[in-house]
């Protein structure tokens, strides 16, 4: 069963890896393509599948999705076109011993949905007060540290961990993001956050955290990621650190591509985000570094269930479920800002593979076999109903969004239909 | 409707007038319901030759359809100034009908104190009482089908005048 | 946007924040609430309208103050006041507030005065309650964190109308703590609906959010500036968190640089009036001569704080 060979006619091949965008047929055998266009020789296929009106293109790749109850949320996942994903360490425990990524690890195989990628905790329990012991978790198969949304208030054991992580090559991903001057914050400091008397995020919490984070990876030589930019300023360093020649990366969030603070509304906490929704501007900011390819874009999905919603703003949680938007969203953007399909899709694929260092993201002979077959034209509701993950907690909720996947392909099974 | 002939509200005044003076008492006050018995009031005062300020009386607080109709969109502030207590009143009105009105204007008249006694002049009578109230002083009995509403306005030269409307 | 406060054929089915609200439903508001003055003034206080509804005062945060002239007036309305000490209760035993609602609506409540230390709290309960199809049931905000105090600017509105007549021409200063005000949002989103000339906000810039100007201000660091031709001067209270060095040196500093004193209050017009929501902190933004002066209008604030809160809660409720 899982060594099927298919064979997918007639779709429309857009492999941003390779610019491609044409129709073509693709040949899949033991868990790899085995042809682009053309079948290998000798090749008899034992399903064909009719991709005729979809797009056939990699799996994406996920940069950040927490996973909660890990099945409904990988099962979210291949529904949303996702086959590679990140799983950031504030999971309860956090990820800072090597028994619990590989117990991650192996619970997730179990399912074999989306392959699941841990990240590792840079400091014990995420503390920001010892280093955790990398070495071992990279063993247990971690692709980076980091410390999710907590901070290292210490800049001696930032430069600490950076140094260390970069004894071994580790990447190092900061969520930028001054613990001081974010203080008790729940939203942009701006209109709407004065307005509506929410203890605002100055824009500087983040300038002043990417500043520092830029300067000690300059020292440390560490490779450095940027997690989730929500500021024209912050991004603004970044460009500048590439133009100098440092390799840093840096995404931002799909739900940041297309919000803002004024989507607050009266107190809608689905639009409370960790870092927060800020300006138009900010928002435009955003779009054009990942149309330039300065950001990947990732979902940084988190289910949250109603009662971590149904509470005051600053007490609710924060965050979105966007697995199953990841792919909606990346394409209302390609059509807002009038891109290509293959340079909006690279920042859900090839892009983030890269920065993950997987083979994933691309549709290449010899590759694996992960692709994402999805209708471009067919509309649909996002509703509690139509989302797979146990969070329904997006401003996009109630709304139609464009973009539905039909397939998804892990290692050339087929783990997702609609 | 336009059939129905429609008499001169302020003539009907001074029959209103004539109506209550033989019966009127030294110490009587009126009190006028907003709006237009307000108005009816003022020109009673002139014509009885009253000294005493009329009441000036909203209902609005006392009314029974409020679960219904909630707030009157225009409350006017109640000025009743003189001692309630112990005087008779004549409580004065444009239209007597259902007497729910009546039945308001009575209640808020007794959070001021207790009157000697409250007697009642109306410019018109529409029958249809859903209360047991009935005017002391009427000049004009008027059957109107239920759907219409009989209006008392003050023109641009300050006459009353009655017109009719299909009740909204 | 659905505007919260409104019901399906847009009246007015809660108060949560003045923003929003069109000038006809603020003025209509404040004429109500001057028929109910002359109730309060009258023998007998009270007027059946809600007779036989039940009110509950629901403050997570203390304040009797407050708490107390919503109490009176409902009760003046005639309605059943219901006191929920919920700061010590529901909360300490870990009910969420949309439970405590749900018990209180099980109990056939018929109105919440809500009181909250988080901004928006009343409006999660409206929406509740819009979840629930219970349009029968009205939310007012008696207070929510920094974000709103509608009562407090209606009343506010109330007094500057009794003792100025005419918006249009006034120059009102917000001086003090506007950045943890809720007070002060209220009354700037009341004034420049009422369309006053000029609204200014007075302070430190550590007491100042961030973009206020957007709300419609002008914004003045020096209060001789601030103040300036004024004929409205509404002092904020400085909570005594704030003096502890982090925002300000110390009360004593800001007195000098803030703090209302006769001869600042000749900077405005002859005929200024000085406001203040209470409690007072006499010798930190307010001197004892200012606030026992002649131009304070202070405690005519609190009579007609009452004459608005029943207007607020009839017409509410009727709707």
């Amino acid at each position: 069963m899982s060594a099927k060979k298919l064979h997918i006619r007639n779709g429309r091949l857009v492999d941003p890896a390779h610019g491609l965008d044409r129709i073509a047929d693709l040949f899949i055998a033991d868990r790899r393509i085995v042809g682009v266009g053309q079948a290998p020789a000798d090749y008899s296929a034992d399903q064909s599948i009719d991709a005729a009106g979809l797009v056939v293109c990699p799996g994406l790749v996920d940069l950040s999705a927490r996973l909660g109850g890990i099945e409904p949320e990988l099962a979210a996942a291949v529904a949303g076109g996702v086959t590679s994903l990140a799983c950031p360490p504030d999971t309860k425990p956090p990820l800072d011993e090597p028994g619990l990524v590989e117990r991650l690890v192996r619970r997730s195989e179990t399912h074999a949905l989306a392959r699941v990628f841990p990240v590792g905790a840079l400091t014990q329990e995420l503390a920001g007060q010892k280093l955790a012991e990398m070495h071992g978790l990279s063993n247990a198969g971690c692709i980076a540290f980091s410390q999710a949304r907590r901070p290292i208030v210490n800049t001696m054991l930032l430069l600490r961990a950076m140094q260390y992580a970069a004894t071994f090559g580790y990447a190092v991903r900061l969520r930028p993001q001054d613990d001081f001057l974010a203080g008790e914050g729940v939203a942009h400091d701006g209109e709407v956050a004065s307005r509506l008397g929410l203890t605002g995020i100055p824009v500087c919490a983040e300038t002043v955290a990417v500043g520092t984070a830029l300067e000690l990876a300059a020292q440390t030589g560490v490779r450095l990621h940027l997690s989730r930019l929500s500021s024209a300023a912050g991004m603004a360093l970044v460009r500048q650190a590439r133009d100098n020649g440092m390799s840093v990366t840096c995404d931002v969030s799909a739900h940041h591509l297309h919000l803002s603070e004024a989507d607050i509304g009266y107190f809608d906490t689905n639009a409370r985000l960790d870092p927060p929704l800020r300006s138009l501007t900010d928002r435009q900011a955003l779009r054009a570094a990942a149309q330039e390819g300065l950001a990947v874009v990732c979902s940084d999905h988190t289910p949250i269930d109603a009662d971590g919603k149904q509470l005051p703003f600053a007490e609710a949680l924060p965050g979105v479920t966007a697995l199953e938007l990841l792919l909606p969203l990346t394409l209302l953007w390609a059509a807002q800002d009038e891109l290509p399909l293959t340079l909006a899709l690279a920042r859900v694929t090839c892009d983030p593979a890269s920065i993950l260092g997987i083979d994933a993201g691309a549709l290449r002979v010899g590759s694996r076999a992960d692709v994402c077959l999805f209708d471009p034209a067919e509309r649909w509701q996002v509703t509690a109903a139509s989302l797979r993950s146990q969070g329904k907690n997006t401003p996009f909720l109630g709304r139609e969004v464009q973009g539905r996947v039909r397939m998804t392909l892990v290692d050339g099974r087929v783990v997702f239909t609609a | 409707m336009s059939r129905l002939e429609l008499p001169d509200a302020e003539t009907q005044c001074a029959e209103l007038a004539d109506l209550i003076r033989p019966r009127l008492h030294p110490d009587s006050v009126l009190v006028g319901i907003h709006s237009g018995g307000v108005w009816v009031a003022q020109r009673l005062r002139e014509l009885l030759g009253l000294s005493s300020e009329i009441g000036l009386i909203d209902v609005s607080f006392y009314r029974d359809d409020y679960g219904e109709k909630g707030l009157h969109a225009r409350v006017r502030p109640s000025s009743i100034p003189f001692d309630v207590e112990g005087r008779p009143l004549i409580l004065v009105d444009d239209v007597l009908y259902t007497g729910r009105t009546t039945r308001a204007a009575i209640n808020a008249l007794f959070d001021y104190g207790r009157p000697a006694r409250i007697q009642l002049a109306v410019l018109a009578d529409r029958g249809r009482r859903e209360l047991p109230v009935c005017a002391d002083f009427c000049p004009w009995r008027v059957e109107l089908e239920p759907s219409l509403e009989l209006i008392l306005s003050a023109g641009d030269d300050d006459r009353l005048q009655w017109t009719v409307a299909q009740d909204a | 946007m659905h505007n919260p406060q409104l019901n399906a054929n847009g009246e007015l089915t809660h108060l949560l924040s003045i923003e929003g609200l069109p000038r006809e439903v603020i003025v209509h508001i404040l004429d109500t609430a001057s028929s109910f003055l002359k109730v309060s003034a009258r023998e007998v206080k009270k007027v059946p309208l809600l007779r036989g509804k039940s009110v509950f005062n629901l403050f997570f945060e203390n304040s009797t103050r407050t708490r107390t002239t919503f109490e009176i007036a409902a009760k003046r309305l005639s309605a059943d006041v219901i006191n929920l000490d919920v700061t010590r209760s529901s909360t300490a035993k870990g009910e969420t507030l949309l439970d405590t609602v749900d018990n209180l609506v099980a109990m056939h409540a018929d109105m919440f005065v809500v009181r909250h230390a988080a901004s928006g709290a009343p409006h999660l309960i409206a929406d509740h309650l819009r979840r629930l199809q219970r349009s029968d049931v009205h939310v007012v905000n008696a207070g929510d964190g920094r974000h709103a105090h509608p009562t407090q600017g209606l009343l506010d509105m109330y007094t500057i109308r009794h003792y100025k007549r005419d918006f249009s021409q006034l120059v009102v200063a917000i001086v003090g703590d506007i950045l943890h005000s809720r007070v002060a949002r209220s009354d700037i989103h009341a004034l420049t609906t009422l369309g006053v000339a000029e609204v200014r906000a007075v302070g430190p810039q550590t007491l100042l959010p961030a973009c206020v100007e957007s709300m419609g201000v002008r914004v003045f660091n020096d209060l001789r500036l601030g103040l300036r031709d004024c004929d409205v001067v509404i002092m904020l209270r400085l909570q005594n968190e704030r003096m502890s060095g982090t925002l300000l040196p110390s009360a004593r500093e800001y007195f000098r640089c803030y703090g209302l004193t006769p001869a600042m209050l000749e900077l405005a017009k002859p005929e200024a009036i000085v406001m203040h929501p209470g409690p007072m902190n006499r010798g930190v933004e307010i001197d004892s001569d200012v606030a026992d002066g002649p131009q304070a209008v202070i405690l005519p604030q609190v009579t007609y704080g009452i004459a608005v809160r029943m207007a607020v809660m009839s017409i509410i409720a009727g709707n």
